[in-house]
């Protein structure tokens, strides 16, 4: 495998990072908008996976496994937010 | 390789694309929660899956340890991944329920708890 192979990686593993972004970008328009509380959770939920998504595809990127542990790490404490949250909306009534 | 790698990329983002979609178009919050959690954790393994194949293909060509630590971190991150997102979901509907909001155009309840004439909306 020559080196210009593994440099196509990185320009392609940078775009899909962009692409990722922009996706979670749009996500944003139906947690402003969303008519309910648990529409806004559903998409906050799907952006902190995205969120993952990108710090995954980043750390070929950036070449450090740092980031990679820091999405597992994410991963844990969106889950425990996200749990809090649908604990909140629910004793809320 | 490139190419299989490039491709799993692809299959990755398009499917957290369809996520976007289905979180316009749906017309209620659990539909909208179907569609985006399938489709982000899908897509979000694919993308994974990719710089899973990454690692391992630089590991077994230039031989450094630390392209097979990122293999072995991705798949403990996928597998993260799988628990909790499933979970979350699990937790969001049923709040949601709980929280009073109903599925739109629901002619049945079968989960309502006063009994009575076996969930069927009036």
């Amino acid at each position: 495998m020559g080196k210009e192979d593994c440099g196509m990686s990185t320009v392609l593993f940078t775009w899909g990072a962009a692409l990722l972004g922009i996706i979670a970008l749009c996500m944003f328009g139906r947690l402003v908008a969303g008519p309910t509380i648990p529409d806004r959770i559903v998409a906050l939920d799907a952006m902190n996976t995205l969120a993952i998504a990108i710090m995954i595809v980043l750390s070929v990127v950036y070449d450090s496994v740092v980031m990679v542990d820091v999405a597992i790490v994410y991963a844990a404490l969106s889950f425990v937010s996200t749990l809090f949250l649908a604990r909140y909306i629910e004793g809320g009534q | 390789m490139n190419a299989l790698i490039g491709l799993l990329l692809g299959v990755g983002i398009v499917f957290n694309f369809l996520a976007t979609v289905a979180l316009y178009r749906f017309p209620d919050v659990y539909s909208r929660l179907h569609g985006t959690t399938k489709c982000t954790t899908f897509g979000t393994i694919f993308t994974s899956l990719s710089v899973l194949l990454y690692g391992f293909m630089r590991y077994a060509t230039t031989g450094e340890r630390r392209f097979l630590t990122l293999g072995v971190h991705v798949i403990i991150a996928i597998f993260a991944l799988l628990v909790t997102n499933a979970t979350g979901a699990h937790a969001i509907a049923r709040s949601a329920y709980r929280s009073g909001v109903r599925p739109a155009c629901a002619v049945v309840d079968r989960l309502r708890e006063d009994g009575g004439n076996g969930g069927v909306l009036s």
